[in-house]
């Protein structure tokens, strides 16, 4: 179906919504509730679209195009009520804005710069929370920024299922929290960090880049996670010394922003300096430093011997799910071609 | 109920019975959440005292608001062949009177009426 | 046995009956809501058996089409235009639900209705089943109504034992189903798309509609949701026919409409009057008028979600479309009346300080918004309000209505719209002369002076301030702080030779001029 969006004339299937047509389109209509994972919130309220012969604004997440639409996504009375929802939001969040982590990739900020809020008209009281959750190794909870865009929330449930968190308390008192307001490693809480990904202010931020580097500064990286055979795309945040500071996913990626704990919070071995970067050989109990060189050859010789000596069968294979394909093709193919044995596995198959 | 003809029986049924208890005297009492918080129960339980130990066959009828919630508690009292009367802003003792001055010697309780309900 | 009847009025002469027309409260106060037979002598269930036994379900929609009937929860949608989405909504199980989360402060037309004639809405109840294919019903009531429980929960096994509910019901082959959830007292879950949240055992909160509860509501089945005293007037049209019911009321709003009178009023209750009946006969005719003869100021109509009107508005005929165009809305028909010594501002303040502290939390602008609308009526009535003040309210009463997900949000600042469009003096009153008209607002009440000439030291005035601000010994002339004097006016009847007066008073009577005079002189001083 046709409809038309800033004037443009656009092509849609029937069961988009408004934003997935603008977003497809490259027309940024703001939101800070919308995950193409989700099921549409409609709590923010950012993405108010008008539509031609419908008297008030309707959320772009929330309303279906139909054939003929004609909708304006930035017309002056719709700039003028986004700004006042980001006062709103702003008035009951601590602008830290000058030292938050979160800074340069908030989108709170963005907007508050997009529609120009240089003052909050509405200061009041702010919801009470008592300080910053710390509450767990990989992750801080910082209510005190939260906008209550419920994402964290609805991810937990909705995608990976296990509701660890949900509000507590009604209307300006309402909160995330755990049942109970127990610590996250005493509930079902699986540290995927899906949440942390997704919060699109400070409210949750990863440990490991609090204090380290300013979001600008950091280069990004794109990677296959090295812990099993998932496979999934992970996006590197490595600061000048080349540290990684923190690891975070695009939900347009082949695991949809989606990772385990391993893959979130479990790759700070990489700047470890107890990691082995040259070979080991044990003589005498004791290892020595040794060249590659000097290494294979000591593995091929000792390979060959045992296959001379007791046959391929006296060898089996073992591969590890941080290999990628070709590595494990090629590591059955020397089993079988080379050792002369079917004897291989993989730990993935476990 | 399976049937047209059986709903229809049991109101001619209950019409009767109501018909027949027409021709005892009957005390209604408003027991409605504003009826109650005014002090409807209290009433009732003095009526009920009140008709035994006088001995009275009374059928006690209760009812839902009627809508005066600003007179409640409130207590009609119908005598067999004659005009239903309400009583409103009713205490204990004044509950006791309509049973005495009313219900026995079928003077209406002039300082306590609100209406009459003609049929 | 001849009874003194001479001289006392009958029902159809009491000015609170004379203009009534008791249609869905005809069984209240006549028959025994606890017992079935009582509802059946009165024609109860007759409409049941004949929808089941003589009409299809599009008929009954069509029926109940043609009555007119609007929705008497509030929004006052055509029931069978509803019920007709419902029907045509695919899905082999439907559900059908009656909301009588009746919630607005001084509202309780629905808990007349569910304590006085319950099995009257579970007919209406049953008959909506089976016009849109439902076999299975949910009552929504909330929990601070035990007395309308018990006797809904009496009723449903009474129609169960009569075979009124379950299967078979009168040989039609139709089944159906009723079970009652009480709702935990949050306001927010009298909107539909939160009740349903709230039976499914989730948080009760609002989603966004479409989708419709008519295409995915309860369970994500196809549901439909009117109100008590909508279901109430079902029977009705089927048995007097929507003809009938479409004589009564106006044009576009039929029947009539049940009334809480509440507030200072004379005589508060339950009326219901024909639609089109104007404010001032509810009012002045059924209400007796103002207390103590007091002046009418406005009448609040609608609950939160409604607005004030003022006395220019009292002759206003009342239907769904007038009221909204005057600025307040039907609501589920709570009338709260007002006189001169009612603040409009703290009025405005009390309802929305309700919504807000009943705002669910999801959206943004209901959230935060009546928040901070909250803070700026708080300060218009500590006397701390600045002129910029109204500007800021108008700004966000504008973005709460247009931008808020659910109804509650939509209409919480049709409070401060309604007084700020109709009694914007009394806004002007707190913020610029630091007055509040109607007596209310404590911070901006002028304080008390103690006349010096009277004053005999008796020290009583002493011992009743309870913040302690008057000073003085016995036997010797005691004086208030007025600066801290916060005019509770704990001291004024203590006195035992009238010293005490409030300060506003001595420009209006010559014999305080002295006070006046000295007050001058200190200025100058």
């Amino acid at each position: 179906m046709k409809l038309t969006i800033n004037g443009e004339k656009l092509e849609a299937t029937e069961g988009q919504t408004i934003l997935e047509v603008a977003q497809e389109n490259g027309i940024d209509i703001p939101n800070l509730c919308y995950s193409p994972e989700l099921k549409p919130e409609g709590a923010c309220r950012m993405c108010v679209v008008d539509i031609e012969g419908v008297a008030d604004p309707v959320t772009a997440c929330t309303t279906e195009v139909s054939a003929g639409m004609v909708v304006e996504t930035e017309t002056p009375s719709l700039k003028k009520m986004r700004k006042v929802l980001v006062e709103l939001m702003l008035a009951n969040h601590d602008v830290e804005c000058l030292t938050c982590d979160k800074a340069g990739d908030c989108k709170l900020q963005d907007y508050a710069y997009r529609y120009s809020v240089k003052k909050v008209r509405f200061e009041g009281e702010k919801t009470e929370f008592k300080g910053i959750k710390d509450d767990n190794p990989f992750f801080i909870r910082d209510n005190r920024k939260c906008i209550l865009c419920y994402k964290c929330v609805n991810l937990c449930k909705q995608v990976q299922g296990e509701a660890s968190i949900n509000l507590e308390n009604r209307g300006f008192d309402t909160r995330v929290t755990t049942a109970f307001d127990l610590p996250l490693e005493e509930i079902n809480c699986q540290f995927c960090g899906l949440c942390v990904n997704e919060c699109p202010t400070g409210a949750l931020m990863e440990k490991s880049a609090l204090r380290k580097a300013r979001n600008w500064e950091l280069k990004k990286g794109s990677t296959i996670c090295p812990y099993c055979g998932v496979g999934c795309e992970l996006e590197l945040n490595i600061d000048e010394n080349d540290q990684i500071v923190k690891v975070t996913t695009n939900s347009d990626n082949v695991n949809r922003g989606q990772t385990c704990v391993k893959g979130k919070f479990g790759l700070d071995f990489v700047n470890s300096e107890e990691r082995l970067t040259k070979p080991l050989i044990k003589e005498e109990g004791r290892f020595r430093e040794a060249s590659w060189e000097e290494a294979l050859d000591k593995v091929a010789d000792n390979f060959g011997r045992i296959r001379d000596e007791f046959g391929g069968d006296a060898t089996a294979a073992l591969s590890s799910a941080k290999c990628t394909n070709e590595e494990n093709y090629l590591m059955q193919k020397f089993m079988r071609a080379v050792m002369g044995t079917n004897s291989v596995d993989h730990c993935a198959r476990l | 109920m399976r049937s047209v003809a059986e709903l229809d029986n049991l109101q001619k049924e209950v019409q009767s019975k109501l018909e027949k208890q027409a021709e005892q005297a009957q005390l209604i009492i408003g027991m409605g959440t504003c009826g109650i918080s005014a002090g409807a129960k209290d009433i009732l339980t003095a009526l009920e005292t009140e008709l035994e130990e006088r001995e009275l066959e009374v059928i006690v009828k209760k009812t839902g608001c009627i809508g005066l919630c600003e007179k409640e508690p409130l207590v009609d009292v119908k005598l067999p062949g004659e005009t239903r009367v309400t009583y409103g802003n009713l205490s204990v003792e004044d509950a006791r009177r309509l049973i005495s001055e009313h219900l026995e010697n079928g003077n209406i309780v002039r300082d306590l009426v609100v209406a009459k309900m003609e049929e | 046995m001849a009874t003194n009847e001479e001289n006392i009025p009958s029902y159809q002469d009491l000015d609170f009956y004379k203009s009534q027309r008791r249609l869905a409260l005809a069984n209240c106060g006549f028959i025994d809501p606890e017992s079935i037979e009582d509802y059946i002598a009165s024609d109860g269930y007759q409409a049941l058996s004949k929808v089941l036994t003589e009409m299809k379900p599009q008929e009954v929609i069509d029926e109940v089409k043609e009555s007119g009937l609007r929705g008497r929860g509030g929004g006052g949608f055509p029931t069978g235009m509803k019920w007709q989405f419902a029907y045509d909504a695919s899905g082999d199980k439907k559900y059908i639900i009656c909301n009588a989360d009746e919630g607005d402060p001084g509202a309780f037309m629905d808990r007349g209705l569910l304590e006085g004639d319950p099995h009257s809405i579970l007919e209406g109840m049953i008959i909506g089943g089976y016009a849109i294919g439902a076999d299975e019903g949910y009552i929504y009531i909330r929990a601070e109504y035990p007395l309308a429980i018990k006797r809904l929960e009496k009723a449903i096994t009474a129609a169960e034992e009569k075979g009124l509910l379950g299967e078979d019901i009168f040989g039609s082959g139709f089944n159906f189903k009723l079970q009652i959830k009480a709702g935990a007292g949050a306001f927010v879950c009298g909107e539909e798309t939160g009740l349903m949240a709230s039976i499914e055992g989730e948080r009760g909160m609002p989603t966004p509609r479409p989708p419709f509860p008519a295409n995915k509501g309860l369970w994500d089945k196809p549901s439909n949701i009117n109100n008590v005293e909508t279901f109430a007037n079902i029977p009705i049209i089927i048995r007097e026919g929507a003809a009938s019911f479409k004589e009564l009321g106006t044009e576009d709003s039929s029947g009539t409409k049940v009334f809480a009178l509440t507030g200072m009023i004379e005589n508060t209750g339950l009326a219901e009057v024909e639609m089109g009946t104007t404010m001032r006969e509810i009012i002045f005719g059924i209400g007796g008028g103002i207390q103590d003869d007091k002046e009418f100021k406005a009448v609040q109509i609608g609950g939160p979600s409604g607005g004030c009107l003022p006395d220019e508005k009292l002759d206003l005929p009342i239907d769904y479309d007038s009221l909204i165009e005057a600025g307040a809305m039907m609501g589920s028909g709570g009338l709260v009346v007002m006189d001169e010594n009612s603040c409009m501002v703290d009025v405005a303040r009390f309802f929305l300080n309700f919504v807000q502290s009943e705002s669910c939390g999801k959206c943004t602008p209901c959230r935060e918004g009546t928040r901070r609308m909250l803070e700026i009526l708080n300060r218009i009535t500590q006397g701390e309000g600045e002129e910029e003040d109204l500007e800021l309210l108008r700004t966000l009463a504008e973005s709460v209505k247009k931008l808020s997900l659910c109804g509650l949000g939509k209409t919480a600042p049709n409070p401060v719209l309604s007084t700020l469009r109709y009694f914007e003096d009394e806004y002007e009153a707190h913020i610029k002369n630091d007055e509040c008209p109607g007596g209310v607002c404590q911070n901006l009440l002028p304080g008390y002076i103690i006349d010096y000439e009277k004053c005999i030291g008796c020290t009583y005035c002493i011992d009743a301030c309870p913040i302690d601000v008057v000073d003085g010994r016995l036997e010797e002339i005691h004086e208030i702080n007025e600066e801290d004097c916060n005019a509770c006016g704990a001291c004024e009847p203590e006195c035992p030779v009238d010293a005490i007066i409030q300060k506003n008073y001595i420009e209006h009577f010559p014999q305080y001029r002295h006070l006046l005079e000295e007050d001058e002189e200190e200025v100058e001083a």
